[in-house]
């Protein structure tokens, strides 16, 4: 009986063993195929607005057109988070082209091998990234050198306002730096009982674009040190950030009030955003929001204008946060070769990324398409391309350890104004000139 | 068992046939017992036994859901308690939430459950009145009352405010954001409410008749005849209801979101706190680290910790001496 019992024991123990290791290894993928055969691909995405939609399958066709023998099926809105899910699940109906919205998750989607690294793609049809895309842009698509993404268009953020609005209070132009941001924003906004009529500006950070990054990067921050460890509690900007951000929330009527009327706001992507319907005088947004204003025939005339500076750091006016949509390839996908021929199109070549980028009103995201004639010359969308390209806007760093755009183009850290160091001040891993 | 055998070998021919047919017998019983609990045994396995293990495995594993599992022995125990700073507020959260929520749901299922069987007209229209919030499903229920609650533009505070009382900011105020969750939970008590009246109803009328006839007073009556008599059902919906509560997540989650005000679309993802983490419940915990960061190891550990303070409660709930299980239990 006790050598039963030793029997059954390693038995029992190797078959949980090999339950549990059996869910650790979702399906890999390959790149064996040919590219010239015959292949459906999956493509995810994330749009879902009506003209988004129809600029991506607009995309789709001459895509096919060039390619008669890969067809796309895409599907979109799909989110970060399914597609993480749907990738680490694995199975036949996973995609083989997928997309994101954001740059914050590619250091994960590159060091876990979700996406693959693409370089090895670029090296095999002669795609020099480094000649095709911006330095910023390539920086935030990949981790630790792997370039598991490129650059599939970018946004930049700016200030929106109600030319109306500022007629009304006697404003000629929009502020440019902080301090006008609040005597401005003060200037427009019209009490109605313990509520609003108008706000100037929300500065709450509970409303539609407006999180901390964002604004944070009008002050060029540094978030992580050459170890690449985070160094944010030693940053001065963050400081001289949440106490502006504070001041302005106090000048407009305490976070309560503010909080309180912004429960009146309707959805962002909806007829009753509030600076549509006018709640809100000046408002921080991506360049996309033009089109959408536009699209709902805003009742007002409005202007569009880089976000406002520190007041000590005035020349830097004209620089904004900037981030992007990035493509890649799915690890799962056994069509791979196929699949970077979708993901080159769409990212690489200069004719499609100006077409796409003047259909949905987004920054082009190669260095030709940037210089392109064709692009769209609409002065209120030009604005972003000039937040887009101005010296000092700012990315968010991947949220890695040595991956910190930062502490690779760091050079000497010289000491700039209250102590704050030069690659702060010209932003470590800034524009798309670069 | 060789004692049994060598027993066997000692008895003469005919009766070692006799033994050897008790054996077959006995091994036929075991066999048809088995065959009769194997579906319980097998759903128990599979959907008990095995993702137990399989926690308590991964909680010491570092995994992606990607790439293989690899030994990481306590740290992901260490994070979770020393690093982790939202796994206080969630923790508190959680067990505020199991406390208040399930005495009021208890409470207000019995109160309702009172005030009906004593109603002698339009049982059937409070009866179903109660029951039907119940019927809503959780997120449009949630939906609901955070539009009937909006600060700015809900209903409920244009009311209060028109009669001069000052409402507060409910799923946007971290004060009241909780207390508004049970508000939402005590609306939709019909599932309690059904089995106090069946409860309620299944006392003998006899034993009130003699009571009435010694001179007992309603709250007497209520102390020593209906109390004792449900007390059995009070035990189980606060057992259920504390296993219930521990699983916390739809409509905190729903409400917090919606309160926020963050659009969620593709390239964001919900920070389930909204307001000041004060929505924020363990098993939103664990799924925003299980499958949004895919920090499986610390997830399992927060599962494993909702498991544990569980069984304590059910077991500490379960004892006699915890007054809840009559002597018949």
């Amino acid at each position: 009986m006790p050598r039963t019992r030793t029997h059954r024991a390693p038995a029992v123990l190797a078959t949980t063993g090999l339950l549990l290791a059996g869910c650790a290894n979702p399906s890999t993928g390959s790149a064996n195929d040919d590219p010239t055969k015959p292949v459906t691909l999956k493509f995810w995405h994330g749009w879902a607005e009506k003209n988004e939609v129809k600029a991506i399958n607009d995309s789709i066709d001459r895509f096919e057109e060039l390619h008669p023998n890969i067809k796309v099926k895409a599907t979109g809105n799909v989110t970060d988070v399914t597609m993480n899910q749907a990738l680490r699940a694995g199975g036949d109906k996973a995609p083989d082209v997928v997309s994101s919205f954001t740059t914050n998750n590619v250091g994960q989607y590159c060091s876990s091998g979700t996406w693959v690294d693409l370089d090895p793609f670029m090296k095999k049809t002669g795609l020099d990234k480094k000649k095709v895309f911006p330095k910023t842009l390539l920086d935030y698509t990949q981790f630790e050198g792997e370039q598991c993404a490129l650059p599939l268009l970018a946004h930049a953020f700016g200030l929106y306002y109600n030319k109306d609005a500022f007629r009304k209070a006697g404003i000629e132009r929009p502020p440019r730096t902080m301090s006008e941001l609040k005597r401005t924003a003060v200037k427009l906004t019209q009490r109605k009982g313990d509520s609003y009529q108008q706000l100037g500006f929300m500065p709450n950070f509970r409303l539609y674009q407006n999180s901390p990054d964002r604004l944070f990067a009008q002050w060029g921050p540094r978030y992580f040190d050459e170890d690449g460890k985070a160094r944010l509690a030693d940053e001065p900007a963050a400081k001289d950030f949440f106490t502006a951000q504070r001041d302005l929330i106090k000048a407009l009527g305490g976070y309560g009030a503010l909080e309180k009327f912004r429960t009146t706001f309707g959805d962002e992507m909806s007829s009753q955003n509030a600076f549509l319907t006018g709640k809100l005088a000046m408002h921080m947004d991506g360049e996309w929001r033009g089109l959408m204003l536009n699209d709902a025939k805003a009742d007002f005339e409005w202007g569009t204008a880089p976000m406002q500076v520190p007041d000590d750091e005035a020349d830097t006016y004209g620089r904004g946060y900037l981030t992007g949509t990035v493509a890649g390839i799915a690890h799962s996908s056994k069509h791979q070769n196929a699949a970077w021929e979708l993901v080159r199109f769409l990212t690489a070549d200069t004719d499609q990324v100006v077409a796409f980028a003047n259909a949905i009103h987004n920054v082009p995201s190669t260095k030709a398409a940037l210089a392109s004639p064709k692009l769209d010359a609409d002065p209120t969308f030009r604005t972003f391309l000039g937040i887009a390209q101005h010296p000092d806007s700012v990315a968010l760093p991947l949220p890695s350890t040595v991956g910190s755009t930062c502490s690779r183009s760091r050079t000497s850290p010289t000491t700039r104004s209250r102590g704050r160091s030069a690659i702060s001040r010209r932003g470590c891993e800034n524009s798309m000139t670069r | 068992m060789a004692r049994t055998r060598k027993a066997v070998e000692t008895v003469p021919s005919g009766g070692s046939d006799n033994a050897a047919a008790l054996r077959r017998k006995h091994q036929r019983d075991r066999l048809r017992t088995l065959d009769f609990l194997s579906p319980w045994l097998i759903g128990f396995t599979v959907f008990f036994g095995y993702p137990l293990i399989a926690t308590v495995y991964f909680s010491f594993m570092h995994y992606n859901q990607i790439e293989p599992a690899t030994f990481v022995g306590w740290r992901n125990w260490k994070y979770v308690f020393e690093q982790m700073p939202l796994f206080g507020p969630a923790l508190w959260n959680t067990l505020w939430l199991v406390v208040v929520m399930v005495a009021l749901r208890v409470v207000f299922g019995i109160g309702i459950g009172l005030l009906i069987t004593k109603l002698k007209t339009g049982v059937g229209f409070f009866r179903t009145a109660f029951y039907l919030p119940y019927l809503a499903p959780p997120v449009a229920a949630t939906v609901a009352f955070v539009f009937l609650l909006n600060p700015g533009t809900g209903p409920v505070n244009e009311v209060l405010g028109a009669v001069g009382i000052e409402a507060p900011n409910w799923f946007n105020d971290p004060n009241w954001a909780k207390p508004s969750l049970v508000m939402l939970s005590l609306w939709g008590i019909g599932d309690l409410m059904v089995i106090f009246m069946a409860a309620l109803l299944d006392v003998p009328k006899e034993q009130y008749e003699a009571a009435e006839l010694d001179g007992a007073g309603s709250f007497a009556k209520f102390r020593y005849i209906t109390w004792p008599s449900i007390l059995p059902i009070v035990m189980f919906a606060v057992v259920t209801g504390t296993v219930q509560t521990m699983q916390y997540y739809t409509q905190a989650l729903v409400a917090g979101k919606l309160a926020s005000g963050v659009s969620v679309g593709p390239g964001t993802t919900i920070q389930p706190e909204y307001p000041d983490h004060s929505t924020l419940t363990v098993p939103q915990l664990v799924y925003s680290l299980g499958f949004q960061n895919f920090n499986t190891g610390a997830a399992c550990v927060l599962s494993l910790v909702l498991f544990a303070i569980a069984m304590a409660v059910t077991t500490l709930l379960m004892r006699k001496r915890a007054g809840l299980l009559t002597a018949e239990d």
